[in-house]
């Protein structure tokens, strides 16, 4: 039964502007990001994987071979990036361009929830209780969005941004930035994580977005008496998920201790500029990337 | 959501924003015509989301701050990580004593977005002075809840 009066899509006299102003946030992005050359998203399907570490030491190396590095921290509710690059949380300096990101010694500019929020502390929103479900999506896509429109990230060769697992952020940025240059994917040897990364993969290619390369992590652990690689998973998921994707698979990781205690102490720079075979092998997965996304 | 006076058959014009601190928000609509007003009366979940959105009902009064959505969203910050200004000079708008005080407590990492608005709320209008009076107005006017 029609209304004796004129229904929603009737009524335009005067348009409400919410649609709007949520435009003109993302817009401010795009305003942003016009001075980087490429957003690369870091991802994988499955957590636990080494995917913050992987986008550090990629930051890192590519940082070392003189581009423009910046690097964004969207795992917001596990943040891990300055410590992997040792960056101490300070006061972050704002200027009318907006915030101006903390640097690692290397010169990647980086930005992250963990400067925002106490230390050991959760990240939590004000909000009546018990229902944050219903709005914590729409606070963690703005929140993502002020990381990318309000950091003074200036001229950049390449802004990496580490995702988070799964695959709702990667929508959310693909939505913010949609000439996004493609995704690195990272992954362990197990079958368990073939199956969840190729899911995450599966969204890539529906979106139409290119698999820049994929990145095996924890690919065997190398015996420091004769050199040989001992598996750590069985399985072998960088080739498999490369053959079925079409990707370049830009090199495998082997375990290595010098490097969790590198990481866990922000020194990747230093453990990069070393002479293992490992740090050899990121740095040539930078070089990979960076001829596949065709930076200068 | 569109508010219609049905007797005159006008879309109602959105009018003014009140926020009495009680993690609600009312916007209230005229009739361009016969001018009656009508109070929407969003309860703490549904100002949470539009407060979520980034948006304003009704339309922005003073322009984006720089991590608007995270200094007003996030509940545990990290107090020293955002610029606060110094109490002492609080800018061109003349603060009082009190409104000083009152500025004060606003937690720092949010206190230079926050000063930044009262300031710029007071020059729209003229004002040469920030009390704890126009404080409250600008909060009611522009949705500062808890600020």
């Amino acid at each position: 039964m029609s209304p004796e009066f004129r229904t929603y899509h009737e009524v335009d006299e005067v348009r409400s502007d919410l649609p709007d102003q949520i435009a003109a946030g993302d817009e401010r992005v795009s305003v942003r990001l016009a001075s980087v050359a490429r957003v690369i998203a870091v991802m994988s399907g499955k957590g636990g994987v080494g995917k913050s570490l992987l986008s550090a030491l990629l930051a890192t190396a590519l940082a070392r071979r003189g581009d423009r590095v910046g690097l964004v921290d969207a795992d917001l509710n596990g943040p891990s990036l300055p410590r992997l690059l040792g960056v101490a949380p300070g006061l972050l300096a704002e200027s009318r361009d907006g915030f101006a990101p903390p640097s690692s010694r290397a010169g990647v500019r980086l930005m992250s929830m963990a400067f925002l929020v106490e230390p050991d502390r959760a990240l939590t929103w004000r909000e009546p209780a018990d229902a944050g479900f219903v709005w914590r999506g729409a606070q963690e896509r703005g929140a993502l969005r002020e990381f990318l429109s309000d950091v003074a990230w200036g001229e950049l060769d390449v802004l990496l941004v580490d995702l988070p697992p799964g695959t709702q952020r990667l929508a959310e940025l693909h939505a913010l930035v949609p000439g996004l240059a493609g995704i690195v994917a990272v992954t362990i040897p197990s079958a368990a994580s073939r199956d969840a990364v190729a899911r995450s993969l599966d969204l890539v290619r529906r979106r139409g977005l290119p698999i820049m390369g994929i990145v095996e992590n924890l690919a065997g652990v190398r015996c420091g008496a004769c050199g040989a690689l001992a598996p750590l998973h069985a399985g072998d998921a960088g080739s498999e998920l490369a053959g079925r994707f079409r990707a370049p698979l830009l090199g495998r990781l082997p375990f290595n201790a010098a490097l969790g205690a590198a990481a866990d102490e922000g020194r990747l720079e230093a453990w990069l500029s070393g002479r293992e075979s490992a740090a050899e092998g990121v740095r040539k997965m930078a070089d990979a990337l960076r001829a596949g996304a065709g930076t200068p | 959501m569109k508010f219609l006076c049905v007797d005159c058959d006008r879309q109602m014009a959105f009018d003014e924003r009140a926020v009495p601190g009680d993690g609600t928000m009312a916007a209230v609509f005229r009739c361009p015509a016969c001018g009656r007003r009508t109070a929407m009366l969003a309860n703490p979940m549904e100002t949470q989301l539009v407060s979520s959105l980034g948006v304003k009902v009704g339309g922005r009064t003073v322009p984006n701050e720089n991590f608007e959505g995270i200094r007003a969203g996030v509940a545990e910050a990290r107090d020293e990580a955002l610029s606060a200004p110094p109490l002492t000079n609080p800018g061109p708008v003349r603060w009082s004593v009190d409104a000083v005080e009152r500025l004060g407590h606003v937690p720092s990492f949010v206190r230079g977005m926050v000063k930044k608005i009262y300031n710029e709320y007071a020059r729209e209008r003229g004002i040469e002075e920030m009390t704890p009076a126009i404080m409250d107005r600008a909060r009611s006017d522009l949705g500062l809840e808890g600020m």
